[in-house]
């Protein structure tokens, strides 16, 4: 649920990292983190737990630059992927602009690819939108891996409606900066429809 | 602009009657730092001290509070914990919900009493939610009259704000 503030001609979007414990969504923020100008970013926030698992969310926020005369802020967060943290996911959900599902490529981890895809469906729809119609991009990480799936299987059972799909391996930054754009344009189109 | 489910638009006037009210509470609770956040994390207006703490981390961090503490709420078959107090050696941190979306949050130390923070909050909360009120009958009247300032958006203004 983006916020438009007409008075400082600013819009803030909320854009959702999702998957599967340990896929990969912190490593993606802290990509990104990492390679934004000071000027563009505010801190890394994460609540994580004293062996670096996320236990609440962590919070990025980056500053765009300008489109139209309205400066574009873009708040990423992440969801914590163990299965026993629903509870929380699912708050995080609540005013999603934008969702990226980071699938973790590995055969092992397929089942929990499925799964947490399953469960962003659900969460989804119990914060009232649809993965149908919410922006939204695949990121398949970790293509580094030996046991990597091949490409066209993972896209087969991961993709829901064509959307957006990137290879990537998130600790070397590749695929990163594409699969949050990639949202980031899905999201200020459906604002440009409002 | 419609106080649940659509997104929050924000114009001049209000923001100015919103600006006004926080800068009231500030002066009449002794507070160092006042702020107003919606529930998704996104800081609508402050006043205060505000060069010596990163407010947006502040206005997510609140957001997570309250969403997790609603969730206990549920758990235990509440509504909602409308008020939340943190308190600290030096600096406190009083938050409480407006027009079940809001969240005003009062960071205030010795100079003040958590007596004299709840006491103001009671009156700015009322007169917010006034706001919040004809903002919505606002927008109910005028529909969808304001283009949104992306309606002309292209593909090379997206992709310049990604060339750096």
């Amino acid at each position: 649920m983006s916020f438009i503030n007409y008075a400082s001609r600013e819009i803030n979007c909320k854009i959702v990292y999702y998957g599967p414990g340990l896929c990969g969504k912190t490593t993606n923020l802290q990509f990104i983190y990492e390679k934004t100008n000071p000027q563009n970013k505010g801190q890394l926030i994460s609540l994580a737990t004293e062996t670096d698992r996320t236990l609440f969310f962590d919070f990025l926020p980056l500053d765009l630059g300008t489109v139209r005369g309205f400066r574009t802020r873009f708040h990423l967060y992440t969801v914590p992927g163990q299965v026993f943290y629903d509870a929380s996911r699912k708050l995080i959900l609540k005013g999603v602009d934008g969702v990226i599902f980071v699938a973790d490529s590995q055969e092992a981890r397929q089942d929990a690819n499925l799964e947490s895809l399953d469960n962003l469906r659900i969460n989804l729809r119990e914060n009232g939108f649809d993965l149908a119609t919410v922006p939204y991009a695949l990121q398949l990480n970790k293509r580094d891996m030996p046991t990597a799936m091949p490409y066209d299987l993972m896209f087969r059972e991961l993709n829901v409606k064509g959307e957006p799909t990137f290879e990537a391996v998130a600790t070397k930054g590749i695929g990163v900066f594409e699969t949050l754009k990639a949202v980031a344009k899905q999201v200020l189109h459906e604002l440009s429809k409002k | 602009m419609a106080l649940m489910g659509s997104n929050l638009v924000m114009y001049e006037e209000e923001f100015d009657r919103i600006n006004s009210i926080l800068s009231r509470l500030w002066v009449d609770a002794n507070a160092k730092i006042v702020f107003l956040v919606d529930k998704n994390g996104q800081q609508i207006a402050a006043k205060g001290d505000l060069e010596k703490v990163d407010a947006t981390s502040l206005a997510s961090l609140t957001a997570g509070n309250v969403a997790a503490t609603d969730g206990l709420a549920r758990l235990i078959g509440e509504k909602e914990f409308s008020i939340l107090f943190h308190e600290g050696e030096k600096d406190n941190i009083h938050i409480s919900i407006v027009a079940q979306r809001l969240i005003l949050v009062v960071i205030f130390d010795e100079r003040s009493s958590l007596g004299l923070v709840r006491l103001r909050v009671r009156k700015s909360a009322a007169e917010l939610e006034e706001v919040l009120s004809q903002m919505a009958s606002k927008a109910a009247q005028e529909g969808q009259a304001q283009a949104s300032p992306f309606a002309e958006i292209t593909d090379e203004d997206i992709d310049a704000l990604f060339s750096e």
